[in-house]
């Protein structure tokens, strides 16, 4: 029993980072319909900013931390926006296809430059929260878990609240629905798509460095495997939709940790993305997710 | 468009220019002023500390050929690609070392997968190559031109861990973390498991992972709750210092121990890795430590060239040249086959991590050490003897 809660406590934690960077993909499928495959890149570049933020003091704190978190985060919604303002919006108009193929050069973009810059060797991450244990019988929970549970939670509500809440929130959502409706009612749509890239940029910086803080060796290719779970984590959810992506991502990570532990440890990824199929066959849209008709 | 018209015949130009410069430079290997000698290493990527040691050993090992007046009357010249620790490079960067740079022979590589992708060409051209550090017994069964100068798995898990984990760590039962992405790990955790069951020990969790994997947490708690005395990782230095750290936040405080792949100044950088490895072992093919004089020379002067303590990959990088030197001269000619020969019949070839014989397998039978983690330092602890 014990395992047991142990390997729900490690794929929460996991599960809970999956989720934030799912959410990324989501929101900018909600607004634009393309798979923005830089995503998981900007991811490693909160990381890479994480470190170099936190590199500059060498006691951690907690508030010492949220302020790196913050920092990074801010850097990587302006790559989002620039990433956005540059690659995609001159190619708005054209086919989805030339601006997926775009997000893929981008993404290449991103790790080449990142192996010029940071260097391609893995590098240490700085411990930027305090460690402690906590213990309850035989299980565990780390600082690093915690950490990571109780930011992934506060950022997901924080965002539920903006979607559902705000003004903002509302264009967005107006945009998601029907671009033109929305521009026809006097939402600005430019501003409206830089704001969801910048937002989910920024949430792919707190978890790009919360995966850092947690697992402390990064490298400009650590995006490509969480980027990939992730984004099955969206579809699994149901793309477009904000809590199908957070639902996906606890679910692909509590289910990878409990294959991992199990003796069929390394089929932990193709158990997942068996179940992804398995759960398109009998819900299209995804496990939250709501089947829209293609308009022609 | 008017621009480009002029723009393209020129570029043109150039490209054919560059193509053909490079054709003239690459005269064969052995008619020409030097011997080339080609080299793959990972000098970028996740062991790219393990083809930069290895790399600086080589080149230092290429200076004393030189300065003692080369081989035969020429001169060693050596060309390094890098692969970038990745899947696939290897054959490439081979493919051109021997068919555009036409080297006599190649050194390379240290990780015992990019070895085995290169070998099937080396034997394929019939050009020696010489292993390093590739620990995997497949490495020199790919053909008869491929040869290492490193003990193998076998001999390192099977004879020098196994003993080690019995009778120096007392270690009854014993977990095992493997990567089952890399042939160096599927390897050792084989060997050790005959030796150490055969030798009274008792395995009782056997847990995977592959490349890329960042999340233990998993198979640790699995280990955790068959409370074994140490746990056995033949994985390479990343993931060593993620499982350590993961290993004992979830409060598991036993022994861990490994191979030569832990020998990374990396292993104990970071926040918190010294700490979560001290008191943990590995065995390797050379210590600085070492009191030989031989490995005292050697240190000697990788300090004086690079600034730092060589480790075990620094040496037999040295060495590998060294051997192949060694057989160059003893062959007369650098012609493939007969280096291979002379290759072959190495005998108590004194090198800096001990003296090797060249077996009818191609493997190098040599000592090995034990080294054990304290404070953030590799210290050395035993030799075994084959």
């Amino acid at each position: 029993m014990t395992e047991f809660f142990q390997q729900l406590i490690n794929g929460l934690s996991v599960g809970s980072m999956y989720a934030l960077i799912a959410i990324g993909y989501t929101l900018v499928y909600g607004v634009l319909r393309f798979i923005n495959f830089a995503h998981s890149d900007v991811f490693m570049v909160g990381a890479f900013m994480g470190m170099y933020i936190g590199r500059t003091s060498s006691k951690s704190s907690i508030g010492g931390g949220l302020m790196v978190m913050a920092g990074a985060m801010v850097i990587c919604a302006l790559l989002g926006i620039l990433i956005e303002r540059f690659a995609y919006r001159p190619l708005r108009s054209r086919s989805k296809l030339t601006v997926l193929i775009t997000a893929i050069g981008v993404s290449l973009f991103l790790e080449n430059a990142g192996q010029l810059i940071f260097g391609p060797n893995p590098q240490p991450f700085p411990n930027i929260f305090p460690s402690h244990t906590f213990q309850y019988d035989q299980v565990v929970l780390s600082s690093k878990d915690l950490v990571v549970l109780v930011v992934a939670i506060v950022l997901m509500g924080g965002l539920q609240f903006l979607v559902l809440k705000t003004k903002i929130g509302t264009a967005m959502r107006a945009a998601a629905f029907n671009p033109q409706a929305a521009s026809l009612m006097g939402i600005n749509i430019n501003n409206v798509i830089s704001f969801t890239f910048g937002l989910g940029s920024a949430l792919a910086a707190a978890g790009g460095i919360l995966w850092a803080y947690k697992f402390p060796k990064i490298d400009p290719l650590m995006g490509v495997m969480p980027g990939l779970t992730a984004f099955v984590a969206a579809v699994l959810g149901g793309i477009g939709n904000i809590p199908g992506a957070a639902l996906g991502g606890l679910v692909i990570g509590i289910i990878e940790t409990f294959v991992k532990g199990s003796r069929w440890s390394t089929w932990s990824e193709a158990i997942a993305f068996v179940l992804l199929i398995l759960i398109l066959l009998f819900r299209p849209a995804g496990l939250l997710g709501t089947l829209q008709p293609e308009k022609v | 468009m008017k621009k480009w018209s002029f723009f393209v015949p020129v570029l043109l130009c150039g490209f054919v220019l560059a193509i053909t410069g490079c054709k003239d430079s690459s005269n064969s290997g052995a008619s020409g002023q030097t011997i080339k000698v080609g080299e793959f290493a990972s000098l970028t990527g996740s062991e790219a500390s393990f083809g930069q040691s290895s790399h600086k050993g080589t080149l230092l090992a290429i200076d004393d050929i030189n300065a003692a007046g080369g081989v035969l009357g020429k001169k060693f010249e050596l060309l390094t690609e890098d692969d970038q620790s990745k899947d696939g490079e290897s054959a490439t960067a081979v493919k051109k070392l021997i068919s555009r740079d036409k080297v006599v022979a190649i050194l390379g590589e240290v990780a015992s997968g990019r070895s085995l992708e290169a070998a099937p060409i080396c034997q394929e051209y019939k050009i020696p190559q010489i292993s390093p550090s590739s620990t995997n017994p497949k490495v020199t069964a790919m053909g008869d031109y491929i040869f290492r100068v490193c003990f193998e798995d076998k001999f390192q898990g099977g004879v020098v861990l196994a003993k080690f984990a019995l009778q120096s760590l007392k270690a009854k039962r014993v977990a095992i973390l493997t990567d089952v992405s890399a042939a160096y790990s599927a390897g050792l955790t084989t060997y050790f498991k005959e030796q150490f069951i055969a030798g009274g020990g008792q395995v009782v969790a056997e847990q995977k992972f592959t490349k890329d994997d960042k999340d233990f947490k998993a198979q640790l708690t699995a280990i955790k709750t068959q409370n074994p005395d140490a746990i056995f990782m033949p994985i390479y230095y990343g993931p060593a210092t993620l499982i350590a750290l993961q290993a004992r936040e979830l409060g598991i405080t036993c022994p861990l121990f490994g191979g030569d792949g832990w020998e990374a100044p990396e292993l104990v950088q970071g926040p918190g890795a010294a700490e979560a490895l001290e008191g943990c072992f590995y065995s390797t093919h050379f210590a600085p430590d070492q009191q030989t004089p031989e490995a005292q020379e050697f240190v000697k002067k990788y300090e004086a060239k690079f600034g730092a303590k060589p480790d075990a990959m620094g040496a037999l990088g040295y060495d590998s040249a060294l051997v192949l030197a060694d057989a160059i001269k003893r062959a007369g000619t650098t012609e493939g086959a007969k280096v291979r020969d002379a290759l072959a019949a190495t005998k108590d070839f004194q090198g800096v991590t001990g003296k090797m014989t060249i077996d009818p397998e191609r493997n190098a039978r040599k000592p090995a050490v034990i080294l054990q983690i304290k404070g953030g330092k590799f210290v050395y602890r035993e030799t075994v003897n084959p």
